[in-house]
């Protein structure tokens, strides 16, 4: 079991709701990926509109925990807005709080994420932040009072796994009690497996499972992913060698010494 | 009087935010609002609180990652 703020769940697999080609793939997808928290987000409706209600049915139908997040939100002060509309709408006081820097790289502004964490904890939010591999930001982050910090492995939907394992790691070894989860640029099952290998409580993923030709075979892949890389970290990974050690006996090895 | 809604001006003669929505035939219930970049919990929708100016955002849960 992994604890959110006090929750128990047993899937380790968090996953967005974005970019399925239809409504009934994504829902396919999310049960067949086991997760038990989905993200979401907030967007205008225009007038007349039944999209945001159509979509909340079916995220209903599913039974399970939602976490919107404040994707697209720039400033401070945009997150904290976006949060607040958030808990009034999602019944919630989890966010997964996005402050972004960059539009072409979706880097995480670290300084104005740490703020804006430190302005929600104190307003009885549950925070959940999405940062960078820094190690004094995630410090910051659980100084102000987050329990759980989603550090990136690669930018947003980059697919390219953990660029920076050895940042990660050190994140593990410096916050024990924090809930750790990789969250984005995460884009094959190994990729999963490597971030628990690592000792990570969860991953968060969406595009690799979303733009997947088969998106609920992926899921059920990254599924597996997470539990093998989970039950390995539990297990204990030897650490590695710069030479080779022989696995198969050397005593009664044939023709051993016969050489002359 | 003159409000902007999502980014849109438009012409109301609504002074709450239930009236408002009603106005603009929002159907459904699962929207959050903010005036002025000030959350309105529903409990004060009935509350005439909208002035011309105002800018409103009314959103509604989507796709999120």
């Amino acid at each position: 079991m992994v604890a959110f703020y006090g929750r128990q769940f047993s899937s380790r697999l968090l996953i967005g709701t974005a970019l399925y080609a239809s409504p009934t793939v994504m829902q396919q997808a999310i049960r067949a990926s086991g997760a038990e928290i989905v993200t979401v987000s907030l967007r205008r409706e225009a007038a007349g509109g039944k999209a945001g209600n159509a979509f909340w049915s079916l995220i209903r139908e599913l039974g399970v925990t939602v976490l919107p997040n404040t994707a697209g939100c720039r400033t401070v002060r945009e997150a904290v807005t976006t949060a607040k509309l958030a808990r009034e709408l999602f019944g919630t006081s989890w966010i997964k709080l996005e402050v972004i820097a960059d539009d072409e790289t979706l880097q995480p502004d670290v300084v104005g994420l740490v703020e804006a964490a430190a302005i929600l904890v104190k307003d009885g939010f549950e925070v959940f932040p999405y940062c960078t591999e820094d190690l004094s930001t995630a410090l910051r982050l659980a100084d102000a009072g987050c329990r759980v910090v989603m550090p990136w492995a690669a930018p947003i939907g980059s697919a390219r796994g953990l660029v920076n394992a050895d940042a990660l790691r050190l994140l593990r070894a410096r916050l024990p009690d924090v809930t750790l989860v990789v969250d984005a640029g995460l884009g094959a099952p190994s990729h999963a497996a490597h971030a628990m290998e690592l000792g990570y409580d969860a991953v968060l993923l969406n595009t690799a499972i979303a733009k997947a030709g088969d998106p609920a075979a992926m899921a059920g892949a990254f599924r597996r992913g997470v539990e093998a890389g989970h039950a390995a970290y539990n297990a204990g990974l030897m650490g590695p060698r710069d030479f080779a050690s022989p696995s198969t006996p050397i005593v009664g090895t044939p023709f051993w010494h016969a050489v002359s | 009087m003159r409000v902007t809604v999502n980014g849109e001006r438009r012409e109301t003669a609504a002074e709450s935010v239930a009236a408002l929505l009603r106005e603009l035939e929002y159907d459904g219930s699962h929207f959050a609002v903010a005036v002025n970049a000030d959350v309105v919990p529903r409990a004060r929708w009935a509350e005439p609180l909208l002035s011309g100016g105002d800018t409103v955002e009314i959103l509604t849960p989507r796709q999120g990652g």
